[in-house]
């Protein structure tokens, strides 16, 4: 079977004046002896939330490491406002935050001192800042413990925490709802709602709805090439 | 956030309570170290002039094989958790972030090396003369193995299982600071100037700390790939 191409960008909304922050264009990626996506493209303006979704298998982390620059692409071009993302590497670092599938912080550390470690990385921020999204997030009562104590789900909980925190434009985020439970689940859906409504715009690899407004909501649908 | 060092500071620090978190880690080459050549008298002999003789290159050869024993997680561990990720996507400059990574671990693994080292070299009839020399030899020559180390730490982190491989990477491109080290320590032994391998050290070190945080970035982002 030929390798698929996926369709992008089939927002609710007619055609808007909105700036367009990422653009995909002829993405292609071979995975061994398969080929995982070919002439994929799409484009992502301020205030949308784009859904990949597809079949266990079909590429879609492996798409994510291509948007976020952990992979190469084999063909196409990511652009990020227009520029190259190789050209602008930085730049697009510092307007991204990305949730993959390992948590990204340290089993040894507390929640607090890991979040204080991931957000220093980008920007200063106050402790009590830390702390109320910490509690946003409804890690306040195990912040000072190991993380390697926490549960899965509050992992999860902790990574969101992150991103929340970074003040990053776009965000990435690969199965962010594995181990959550509804509330979180439903937790994700507001994060994401209100990151559109301040102009922010994410990827979501998930199986499942968003639940998040259908106004900000955009699919790809990745086809299964075998 | 600005300037071509951002990070360096947050990294290390991070490193080094990580660090202090596994005690037991950290401790681990160090005690090697003194094991090693604590039970080199046992196996030759107690005789003062043989040790005298051996110690140069048993004190290296030994600092050298410590070295080598805590590589494995410095990369490993934050391959692990995704914390790699984050930090190749955090924005800063990649070669910058693995030289923090690289100092901690030395600081952690290298340093209290230097530190012990003229206790052991007194326990092996070295003479007062010479332990300067050992000690700035030691000071000169760990942090370039701790680099050479963290090349081949980034290069094995995304196969399986890499210790093997990495001492067999690690181990040839070590051997100049072996020798250089311990023909030092051998020259001050003997009341000679000991400045001409100690020189070759540290140009050792700068061409290393010039070059190798590249070369480990991009193993770095290999391994993520």
């Amino acid at each position: 079977m030929p390798g698929a191409a996926g369709t992008g960008g089939e927002g609710m909304l007619s055609k808007d004046t909105r700036e367009i922050l990422l653009q995909a264009e002829g993405l292609k990626l071979w995975r061994g002896e398969r080929c995982l996506f070919r002439a994929l493209s799409f484009e992502l303006p301020e205030g949308a939330v784009l859904h990949v979704s597809g079949a266990n298998g079909c590429g879609k982390t492996s798409l994510l490491r291509v948007l976020c620059g952990l992979t190469e692409p084999e063909e196409g071009e990511i652009r990020w406002r227009g520029r190259s993302i190789c050209r602008c590497r930085e730049d697009f670092q510092h307007a991204f935050a990305w949730l993959g599938h390992l948590h990204g912080f340290k089993a040894e550390l507390s929640a607090r001192e890991n979040l204080a470690f991931s957000v220093s990385l980008r920007r200063e921020t106050d402790p009590d800042v830390r702390n109320e999204t910490l509690g946003q997030v409804g890690l306040d009562a195990v912040a000072d413990l190991p993380c390697r104590v926490l549960s899965a789900g509050q992992k999860r909980r902790l990574s969101l925490a992150m991103i929340l925190l970074s003040a990053a434009q776009l965000w990435i985020l690969d199965e962010p709802f594995t181990n959550l439970d509804p509330k979180g689940r439903n937790m994700i859906a507001d994060m994401l709602d209100r990151h559109c409504a301040n102009g922010g715009t994410a990827i979501v690899a998930a199986h499942q709805d968003l639940g998040v407004e259908q106004r900000y909501l955009r699919h790809l649908e990745m086809e299964d090439t075998g | 956030m600005n300037g071509p060092l951002s990070g360096f500071g947050v990294v290390l620090a991070r490193d080094l309570r990580l660090a202090f978190r596994r005690p037991g880690e950290m401790a681990n080459p160090l005690l090697f170290f003194i094991l090693i050549t604590a039970i080199f008298p046992l196996g030759l002999s107690p005789e003062p002039e043989l040790l005298r003789t051996v110690a140069p290159g048993v004190l290296w050869g030994a600092a050298l094989l410590s070295s080598l024993l805590a590589l494995d997680l410095l990369f490993r561990s934050d391959y692990g958790d995704g914390s790699l990720e984050q930090l190749v996507l955090s924005g800063h400059s990649l070669p910058v972030l693995v030289l923090a990574k690289t100092l901690a671990h030395w600081m952690v693994s290298g340093l209290p090396l230097v530190l012990v080292a003229p206790l052991l070299a007194s326990a092996l009839y070295l003479p007062p003369e010479a332990w300067g020399t050992l000690m700035l030899g030691l000071l000169l020559g760990t942090p370039t193995l701790s680099l050479l180390g963290a090349m081949g730490a980034a290069l094995t982190t995304g196969l399986g299982t890499g210790s093997a491989l990495l001492s067999l990477l690690v181990l040839p491109l070590a051997t100049p600071i072996l020798i250089f080290g311990a023909r030092g320590v051998d020259l001050a032994v003997q009341g000679m100037d000991p400045v001409g391998p100690l020189y070759l050290l540290a140009a050792i070190l700068f061409l290393a700390l010039s070059l190798l945080p590249l070369a480990i970035a991009a193993a770095v982002r290999i391994s993520l790939d």
